[in-house]
């Protein structure tokens, strides 16, 4: 490319566009005055009369002078642009012939960038940006405190709902949907086979609060929520592409749900996933409509969700529901159960986002702020490496210098150098962080919401752009800054490595590698810390074996005309099935329950011990309901005291229960809770407790435990029935003969999944071991990034110096001692860091402190282990080139400085 | 004849004046006096439409600016073709000769214009 005419000259006299116009146009009216004085007028003359044809000298100066600004600004423009291409090339050209030195900076930045760019993702998707809801802000959550008591502590009643959707007035619209969902529990039948479905119930003016729109069809009318209306049902997109192929003409068919025809009145679009936002890691199929009439008789049962009028707050809503709330009633029927949602468990209202991710909250700034600290250690990583280049190429920059070059430049060259390799690694890790996203947006079982919704969007872009550039000026500068400082004589003169400049850049590489180790220091205490948790998490005894136990979801009819024959006939159907399915090869035990701990669960009120009468302060919790077989206990691996249930525990004899521990030791404080009785209301007879169960953690794994009750199928009736299965086999080898036994007994039994136990455990316990599992990587990468650091530093300051070494071994030093120094000085560099990064994970503990699980942020063990695998890592690290610089044969040392 | 003024047609300025630097570089004044000079004194290019037109030549990259000294050493901005420039006024040249040639024909016309060509 050849340098511009123009470009020479507005160098040597600088730019001055004004002033180029006002000379040009003296000059022409010279040179008209010069014309007409060769023609005989005279000078005066000549001059009047030029500048009189010349007309306007002002107008065309004024024209000239903006034309010329212009140009200018576009030729300073062009002269910028034309530097940072010419920069560009030079610093590909330099990068492709550093080979080595590019590869190992790209992949440090495509890790750095892969694990930021991700994370933003998530964090973009679960905290920052709304829910995928028009006007999702104005949602509100509607709930009682949390507690203890489950599901039924945070729902209502269909009276109630009504009654608050009624009284309130800040409301558009309050809508809900039936909180004790099951998975499977619906079955889709085609060409006489049964595939089990998970359908929600909603409210039928669910999805106009929501704001969310059929792809196809239409959502529920008012009337189809009617009892003994005709059934309808709306498809979740996945479900329609999977289940009809994704037939576009599905509207209007009948399907067959339960055994009924159904009318498919809509299907859901893509974006709406029910699961994602209000049950996560958990799929949902179909979205029929919620009988509230139906569910009149059944207690607490919807979860409610408001939309905020245009002008209410949440403060206002707040402020009414507490003056609403007394006036609800549990049931219209019974004046006494009215304003029994007041006082202790009043209304607490959240806004639906805060209630979907505000539990997430922390978990995530802490994941943010380890990204943060990768991309920091991997910037001091480059920084470090680009400085020994920098070294090595101390005289190539003394030259530019001395032949002209400004320091800004120098600095502006290194820049774009950085930023040339901060744009690469951006693009490779902007592609690793993609397959990390998709594979993450597939994790369905994975219990946290709105995953499916995580992908790398425009936002996540310019995020990647704005981290490459900070990244970019995070670790040229250093470098950039040290060479232009450089002295060129000093540099020029230099010989070679043993220098004044290399020794400079060795002591801000030693103090850049001590910040790295002291960074790595706070993700390992970090990745220790919730490691550790988890373990103690995963130590919790769940009162129950969830290992080598499977659960798979029966059917049953027990219809009858009154409860007595119905209970009998349902005790003689789990009979049958246990029995049959008992005598498999391989099954230890089995036993059926209406729910299985982490699961859905209610309450049915407060039963209290015969006798006894409570003050009205006392705070009675409501247990937890199971109602179960005999031998689900030994299936579930609970520990009880007294004894099991037994068939022969029917409706004609004494109505029996057992209690948890918990439960136990409230009732009865200080004595043996087997044989007492419990009364449950004033008409019901006597409920003897036969024995007790240990506490089982059945709504959470980490949280306290509440109560829980257990009646036997016999005498109470359940809501739904879950076969558990103990067996010596992998649930898998049962699978098909559990399945075949269950239809021979009954043909229309659904292939339901047997899932085993333990992963329901470990869908509740995914957070953390998501959390958990991420940070331990970072960790693992700064550890890595660390020890490349040591290990480039040591390596570098062994090499520089080759000659001293070679003396000292000349003089008589031993190989020993040699590599003693070595790992010494490796020792030291790493101990500052671990010092500063001690006291740095002291005070960033405390801001994880509330993830933690029984584990304090100062554990001892955590940081022990962290000092010693730190040291260990340091001591490889330094290990390598300690050795090199123990062979250093002295004789070619001194020969070849 | 010689008096009158022609105006110039859009853009024909900018031909002209490449033209004149097609034998080397030349000064504004120069660029006026080749045009004056050339057309027998008919078209008179005035200072104020001349400047910028060169300017916008030079804007647009198709002619070159430089300092340079005139014939009595006064210090004087000369301008020059560049490649681009050249190629545009081959165009120009030959887009006008088309141009001028059809528009001869048709008023060098003899005969009336044949009946179905009114109708």
């Amino acid at each position: 490319m050849t340098l511009p005419t123009w470009r020479r000259h507005s160098r040597l006299s600088g730019a001055d566009p004004a002033a180029d116009v006002k000379d040009e146009l003296r000059f022409h009216l010279e040179a008209k005055i010069d014309d007409l004085v060769r023609q005989g007028w005279n000078p005066e003359a000549a001059r009047s009369e030029a500048e009189r044809r010349f007309g306007d000298v002002r107008a065309i100066e004024e024209i000239g002078q903006t034309m010329g600004g212009k140009m200018e600004r576009r030729r300073r423009f062009s002269e910028y642009w034309s530097d940072t291409v010419h920069d560009a090339r030079y610093a590909l050209r330099t990068l492709r012939r550093d080979r080595g030195f590019t590869a190992v900076a790209l992949l440090i930045l495509a890790l750095a960038v892969a694990a930021n760019i991700s994370v933003f993702s998530v964090v973009n998707t679960l905290l920052l940006r709304p829910l995928p809801f028009p006007d999702s802000q104005r949602l509100v959550w509607i709930a009682p405190p949390p507690q203890t008591c489950g599901f039924s502590c945070s729902t209502y009643s269909a009276d109630a709902y009504d009654a608050f959707r009624s009284l309130s007035r800040s409301y558009a619209d309050v809508t809900g949907y039936e909180a004790f969902t099951v998975e499977n529990n619906y079955s889709f039948s085609q060409n006489g086979d049964s595939q089990p479905a998970t359908a929600i119930e909603v409210i039928y003016n669910f999805f106009q609060v929501l704001g969310v729109r059929p792809e196809l069809g239409r959502t529920f009318a008012p009337e189809e929520a009617l009892q003994n209306a005709h059934p309808v049902v709306l498809l979740a997109d996945p479900y329609w592409r999977r289940q009809f192929a994704a037939d576009p003409s599905i509207v209007g068919k009948e399907i067959t749900l339960n055994g009924k025809p159904t009318t498919v009145i809509g299907v859901l679009p893509a974006s709406f996933d029910f699961g994602a936002v209000f049950s996560p890691g958990k799929r949902v199929d179909l979205i029929v409509p919620l009988s509230l009439d139906f569910e009149r008789n059944w207690g607490n049962i919807v979860t409610m969700l408001g939309r905020l009028k245009p002008d209410a707050t949440l403060g206002q809503a707040q402020a009414e529901a507490y003056l609403v709330v007394p006036h609800l009633c549990w049931s219209n029927k019974y004046p006494q159960s009215c304003g029994q949602y007041a006082g202790k468990d009043t209304m607490q209202l959240r806004t639906l986002k805060e209630y979907v991710s505000g539990h997430l909250h922390r978990s995530l700034i802490v994941l943010w702020a380890a990204v943060g600290v990768i991309l920091l250690i991997a910037c001091v990583n480059l920084s470090n490496l680009l400085l020994a280049r920098a070294a090595a190429r101390s005289k190539e920059f003394a030259i530019r210098g001395a032949l002209g070059a400004s320091r800004i430049r120098i600095v502006g060259q290194l820049l774009v150098e950085s930023l040339v390799l901060s744009c690469g690694g951006s693009v490779l890790g902007l592609g690793l962080a993609f397959g990390l996203l998709r594979w993450l947006a597939h994790q369905g079982s994975l219990a946290l919401p709105l995953l499916g919704a995580v992908r790398i969007d425009g936002q996540a872009l310019v995020w990647t752009v704005c981290i490459a550039v900070l990244a970019a000026f995070l670790f040229g500068l250093v470098p950039g800054l040290r060479m232009a400082a450089g002295n060129l004589q000093e540099a020029l003169k230099d010989s070679g490595p043993g220098a004044g400049l290399g020794r400079r850049h060795e002591r801000i590489r030693a103090v850049l590698v001590a910040s790295e180790v002291a960074l790595a220091c706070v993700l390992l205490v970090g990745a220790g810390l919730l490691l550790r948790s988890f373990m103690k998490v995963l130590d919790i005894d769940l009162g129950f074996q969830p290992d080598r136990a499977a659960s798979i979801r029966v059917e049953y009819d027990d219809s009858a005309p009154d409860a007595a024959a119905s209970s009998a006939k349902r005790g003689a159907i789990f009979r049958q099935m246990i029995e049959r399915v008992g005598a498999l090869p391989g099954v230890e035990a089995a036993g059926i329950a209406d729910f299985l701990p982490l699961g859905p669960n209610r309450a049915w009120g407060s039963p209290v011990p015969k006798g006894k009468v409570y003050d009205k302060s006392v705070s009675l919790p409501s247990p937890l309901v199971y109602v179960v077989t005999p031998g689900f206990f030994r299936a579930m691996g609970m520990r009880i005291r007294g004894r099991d249930f037994t068939w022969d525990d029917v409706s004609t004899s004494p109505r029996v229960a057992l209690i948890n521990v918990s439960a136990a030791r409230f009732y009865w404080p200080g004595e043996d809770a087997v044989g007492k009785a419990l009364t449950t209301g004033s008409n019901s007879p006597d409920l003897n407790v036969i024995g007790v169960v240990d506490d089982v953690h059945a709504d959470n794994v980490e949280h306290s435990i509440g109560w829980q009750i257990y009646y036997p199928v016999t005498q109470e009736g359940p809501d739904d029935a879950q076969l558990v299965v103990r067996s010596q086999l992998p649930p898998a080898s049962l699978a098909a003969s559990v399945l075949q036994a269950l239809r021979e007994l009954n043909p229309k039994q659904t292939a339901a999944e047997f899932r085993p136990i333990r992963t329901i455990v470990d869908r509740a316990n995914s957070p953390r071991r998501f959390f958990m599992l991420l940070v331990a990587v970072f960790a693992g990468l700064g550890l890595l990034l660390a020890a490349l650091g040591i290990y480039g530093v040591i390596s570098y300051s062994v090499t520089r110096q080759t000659q001293e070494i070679g003396i000292r071994m000349a003089l008589g030093a031993s190989t020993g001692r040699v590599q003693r120094d070595v790992v010494l000085s490796t020792l030291r560099l790493a101990g500052i860091g671990l010092a500063f990064g001690t006291i740095a994970s002291l005070v960033s503990a405390r801001v994880i402190a509330a993830l933690l699980f029984s584990t304090s942020p100062w554990d001892a063990a955590t940081y022990g282990s962290m000092i010693v695998v730190l040291i260990l890592v340091a001591l490889v690290s330094g290990y390598l080139p300690a050795r090199r610089a123990s062979r250093i044969d002295p004789m070619t040392a001194l020969r070849n400085p | 004849m010689d008096t009158a003024k022609l105006e110039f047609f859009r853009g024909t300025l900018d031909v002209l004046i490449l033209k004149a630097l097609v034998w080397g570089p030349l000064h504004g004044y120069a660029v006026t006096n080749f045009i004056r000079r050339q057309s027998e004194d008919a078209l008179l290019v005035e200072e104020g439409t001349l400047y910028p037109a060169l300017w916008r030549l030079e804007s647009k990259g198709l002619v070159d600016a430089e300092w340079g000294l005139s014939e009595n050493n006064r210090k004087a901005k000369f301008y020059r073709l560049t490649s681009v420039g050249r190629r545009r006024l081959r165009q120009e040249v030959r887009t006008w000769e088309a141009y001028a040639a059809a528009v001869a024909k048709v008023l060098g016309a003899t005969r009336p214009p044949l009946p179905e060509e009114i109708g």
